[in-house]
């Protein structure tokens, strides 16, 4: 499990944010690829942990789940996988590994209270 | 007190082990040294097959390998045995690899000197498929004993790595291993993944995937003279 430390940079990524702008931050929104190889549920056990004892304590970590998005070279446009173990094209089957989405582990914003 | 507002803020999580895996990747191309990465569910004969990796390159190659590990020292004590140099990277209680540990480790060795380094994740299929270590290649490996459908379970690593390895190959007539079957379902994952099938113990397919590599550093070092 990784996910304590993965929480402790989420934290560190926030901190150094807020304090940059000099604000005071409620929530933390983030962005988890289903290709992240971050389990969500350990994520937020492991952020309230990472929180303790810094100003983040108290505040919440809002996860979006982001599916994986493929580029089918038959269909010649982006389509969304169903599932992870299956890397074909909903759409008409073509196998195809030019993933687009579906990595990312990204803070994208803060709730902030000024 | 003010209602809360949302900023954006866009920040990467492992931006940095990124970051420094990027500038490994960029002095291993200028070094003209091949790196391939190894991951693997504990006990699929990555220790054997890596001893074997490093022996039978040496006579024509320059090897050399990093080993992370959780609290031993024992598969450096044993690939040492290749007479390659070899360094063991424990990680304590973290159950992978990152950038930082192979740079931190590569200090005093010089890359000039090598034409393949090999990095040996710690066994783990779950958490090393986050962090770029730098390589060109990650192998993935998986023994006959584990069962056809290991790709299905742990579909991320499978996906992010670029050569899928089935170990143990003396053992599949025993345990009646169905290479259909899980041929099927590391191609559901990763279409196109091209797949060795050896025996680290007997040697029984390592020609073929040695003769892989030699191309593959072939290739880097043609791409790095015409860029």
């Amino acid at each position: 499990m990784h996910e304590l430390s993965i929480a402790m940079s989420i934290v560190d990524a926030a901190l150094e944010e807020a304090s940059r702008r000099g604000v005071q931050v409620t929530g933390v929104h983030l962005r988890l690829g289903a290709l992240s190889g971050v389990v969500k549920d350990a994520l937020l056990f492991s952020y309230e942990v990472a929180c303790q004892d810094t100003p983040l304590e108290g505040t919440t970590l809002i996860v979006e789940d982001v599916p994986v998005v493929v580029f089918c070279p038959q269909c010649n446009d982006q389509r969304t996988l169903e599932s992870v173990q299956s890397f074909t094209c909903p759409e008409c089957g073509t196998p195809t590994i030019d993933v687009r989405k579906g990595k990312e582990l990204e803070v994208f914003a803060l709730e902030v209270q000024e | 007190m003010s209602e809360p507002r949302l900023v954006e803020v866009r920040r990467n999580v492992l931006k940095q082990n990124d970051l420094i895996a990027r500038a490994l990747r960029e002095q291993f191309r200028a070094a003209g040294v091949f790196v391939v990465s190894l991951v693997s569910s504990p006990g699929s004969g990555k220790t054997m097959f890596l001893e074997k990796t490093l022996t039978q390159l040496q006579p024509r190659y320059r090897v050399a390998a990093l080993v992370g590990d959780l609290a031993t020292e024992n598969d450096a004590v044993r690939l040492a045995r290749s007479k390659a140099p070899v360094k063991q990277i424990t990680t304590g209680t973290l159950c992978h690899l990152e950038a930082a540990m192979v740079q931190t480790a590569l200090e005093g060795w010089n890359l000039h000197d090598m034409d393949f380094l090999f990095i040996e994740n710690v066994g783990n299929l779950v958490c090393p498929s986050s962090y770029d270590l730098g390589e060109n290649l990650r192998l993935v490996l998986m023994s006959v004993t584990e069962g056809e459908d290991k790709p299905l379970k742990y579909p991320t690593i499978f996906n992010s790595a670029d050569v899928a390895v089935v170990t143990k190959n003396d053992l599949a007539g025993a345990v009646e291993f169905d290479w259909e079957a899980a041929r099927a379902s590391i191609q559901a994952v990763r279409p196109g993944m091209k797949i060795f099938r050896l025996s680290g113990k007997t040697g029984q397919g390592m020609e073929e995937y040695l003769e892989f590599l030699s191309e593959q550093l072939a290739e880097q070092r043609r791409t790095a003279l015409t860029s």
